[in-house]
């Protein structure tokens, strides 16, 4: 099984340790895993502000780039489901042939298709989960707190198995954390105080890390908190899993 | 770069305390909305239903609303139709007249704000008393609501306390909330007593059998129709639904999603005059509905049933609140009708969601309005409504990434920021640095780290 790994343009910028750290566990699972160099943005940023056209030339880069591979792997739940549910479209292909297919993001990957059962890394920290939106509500990595089905979350059945961990979730579990892309410049004075009330609710669960799978909701709120000075520490999901491998 | 909608919100936020309470007190209608929907087993089957009932009836609606007038007549109902806000205020202003009314009682109804009747009414010497609590206290506060179903929601007692002192002459400083709806209701019965006519909206329409439903929680509806002589209904064109079987599927979702009550405390279905009384009126409402319907990429937004549960769970809304929209429906239902109804005027609400999409999964007829709001950006451009530095932005953004040679390079030379004084990146110009504080940039990007990986294995 070849495995093309997608570190999106910020991750790639701004949190290469978590593609290193997705690098290092998909390669720990023994998959043969190849990142292709020229890769760089999925054009959802342009998209949510309005501006999905601006897009198109990067989703047929991205198609061409990773068309090859069985899995297309991603650490950031809001690029995947961008790619998922909008790139047939936007490349005017049928769902089940357009690159789309096989893009899916490393939790549900390692989740559902690697199937992880074994222990992974060591982690021994209190940890309050962020459940992203576009996670939950997109790719159903988590069962939507509005909808009245049997709940699951991929993300903590991933985290209980690292060692020493243990995972909270705050109050207003699924809740968005203000950041929408632009929407987070555009709309900063909403934005801010969404970002500064869902921070809190992660730090009123005592817990000294915040994780999730959506690097872009992290960043948020890291901002929040060193704006205001709060003292609370970010991991993507997949760095606290590969930690110690 | 801003919007009306950013404006506003800027405004209404300066009382963050206040916000924080309003944000609370929606999230605690969702959490009621949640119980119920938790405690019904077949209630994401009752979501499905609901659509389909409704989609079948759009798309039907020719056949269905000539059934529903048919019936209605046939009840001895008078049925009028009115294509648009102009039509119906002049068809109410007629209905009234000939009965020599002064005064109109009416039980809550968007249809008559989005008509804008009141004002016409008023202007013709019509005196017009809201009977809804809510909608009585801002129409004596003269605004408009700031929630399709709790529509004095922004107000607290104490507010209410002080409005009722000068308008009822209530006792000072009494703002017990029982002794205030005491008062209110004292006021109202006279009102009641007093009116020549009684106006009430719709929440369905049943084509089967030309009956309409409201559905109310104080009983005013019923007093507004029980008293004056006369009964004007009005309903928009969406409310019409197939039958009975159908509408108690949606009876089942409604108060449930709204306020998280198993049913609204009355639910009143009027088929005819009570006896000795005048001729019911039924006015059935287009106002742009049917080019809606045309509208290939928002049709769905008619399956709507006003319930307002997306106002509640959209963290936008509950901390920006009703005001900050422009149209008179606010939150993620307003944002699209809003465009629906002209996309030159409402196009600054646009702004005022994060694509959460937490309004799609509470709406009980599964509108999905997250989607529609992504559809209606992507449109601004051709309304010519579209923020010139968000496209800017969008342009610049794209010739970057569109070339990786461009891409990695400009990835590479971040950590350039680093060393930027704090004054320089935390400038006014960054919007970033309102609530950020700017990220460190690490000195390789993950395209610099890869092959050093690659001959890790």
């Amino acid at each position: 099984m070849k495995v093309g790994l997608f570190i999106p343009c910020y991750v790639d910028a701004v949190f290469p340790q978590v593609g290193v750290a997705c690098y290092r566990l998909l390669r720990h699972l023994g998959y043969d895993v190849e990142c292709p160099k020229k890769q760089t943005c999925c054009g959802q940023p342009m998209a949510n502000a309005g501006f999905e056209k601006d897009g198109e030339r990067l989703a047929r880069h991205f198609s061409d780039l990773f068309s090859g591979y069985d899995y297309v792997v991603a650490p950031s739940v809001s690029c995947t489901a961008f790619i998922k549910l909008n790139y047939p479209r936007l490349l005017h292909e049928p769902d089940d042939c357009c690159v789309s297919r096989n893009c899916i993001d490393m939790v549900e990957f390692l989740h559902d298709v690697a199937k992880v059962k074994g222990p992974l890394g060591r982690f021994p920290h209190k940890v309050s989960l962020h459940n992203s939106c576009h996670g939950v509500r997109e790719l159903h990595l988590s069962s939507p707190s509005e909808l009245n089905i049997p709940p699951f979350n991929k993300i903590k059945d991933l985290l209980s198995l690292v060692e020493g961990i243990e995972v909270v979730e705050p109050d207003r579990p699924d809740e968005c954390c203000g950041f929408g892309g632009m929407f987070s410049i555009e709309e900063k004075g909403v934005s801010r105080l969404m970002g500064r009330e869902k921070l809190q609710r992660h730090i009123d669960t005592g817990a000294e890390y915040i994780t999730g799978a959506d690097c872009s909701c992290l960043m948020h709120l890291a901002g929040v908190a060193g704006k205001d000075g709060k003292n609370i520490q970010f991991k993507h999901v997949v760095e606290i899993l590969a930690s110690g491998l | 770069m801003s919007t009306s909608h950013t404006k506003a919100a800027e405004e209404f936020l300066k009382k963050e305390t206040y916000a924080r309470w309003h944000d609370n007190t929606f999230w605690g209608v969702r959490i009621k909305r949640d119980k119920m929907a938790h405690g019904l087993p077949e209630w994401e089957q009752l979501r499905e239903k609901a659509s389909e009932i409704k989609r079948h009836t759009l798309t039907h609606l020719d056949h269905y609303a000539a059934k529903f007038a048919d019936n209605a007549e046939k009840n001895g109902v008078v049925v009028h139709w009115a294509e648009d806000a102009a039509e119906f205020n002049s068809i109410v202003y007629d209905i009234l007249k000939s009965h020599d009314v002064k005064k109109l009682v009416k039980s809550k109804s968007m249809l008559t704000e989005e008509c804008d009747m009141n004002p016409y009414l008023e202007e013709r010497g019509i005196d017009v008393v809201e009977t809804d609590l809510g909608e009585r206290i801002i129409q004596l506060n003269h605004q408009k609501p700031s929630h399709i179903v709790m529509p004095a929601i922004h107000l607290d007692h104490h507010d209410v306390g002080a409005l009722f002192e000068k308008v009822l002459q209530t006792e000072k400083d009494n703002h017990d909330p029982t002794y205030l709806t005491y008062m209110a209701r004292l006021s109202l019965r006279n009102e009641f007593l007093t009116a020549q006519a009684g106006m009430t909206g719709a929440n369905f329409g049943i084509a089967e059998t030309g009956d309409i439903v409201v559905c109310t929680n104080e009983g005013n509806a019923d007093m507004s129709t029980s008293c004056p002589p006369l009964h004007i209904a009005a309903i928009g064109l969406e409310k019409i639904i197939p039958d009975y079987d159908s509408l108690a599927v949606f009876h089942r979702l409604l108060a449930r999603s709204a306020t998280g009550q198993p049913t609204t405390v009355f639910t009143s279905h009027f088929r005819k005059a009570r006896p000795g009384a005048d001729k019911m009126h039924i006015i059935i409402v287009d106002n742009g509905r049917s080019e809606w319907l045309a509208d290939e990429k928002h049709w769905e937004t008619l399956k709507c049933m006003r319930c307002g549960a997306c106002m509640n769970t959209c963290p936008v809304y509950r901390l920006s609140g009703g005001y900050s929209y422009s149209y008179f429906i606010p939150g993620p239902l307003g944002i699209n009708l809003g465009m629906l109804r002209d996309p030159q005027k409402y196009s600054g609400n646009v702004s005022a969601c994060t694509l959460c999409l937490s309004c799609q999964n509470v709406c009980p007829a599964k509108v999905n309005l997250g989607d529609q709001i992504y559809k209606w950006r992507q449109q601004l451009d051709s309304f010519g409504t579209a923020n010139k530095e968000k496209k800017m932005i969008c342009k610049a953004m794209k010739m970057v990434l569109d070339s990786p040679s461009v891409y990695n390079a400009a990835t590479s030379s971040l950590s350039i920021v680093n060393h930027l004084s704090e004054g320089l990146v935390n400038c006014g110009l960054n919007p970033w640095a309102y609530g950020h504080k700017t990220m460190k940039f690490p000195k390789k990007p993950f395209h610099k780290l890869i092959d050093g990986l690659e001959k890790e294995d």
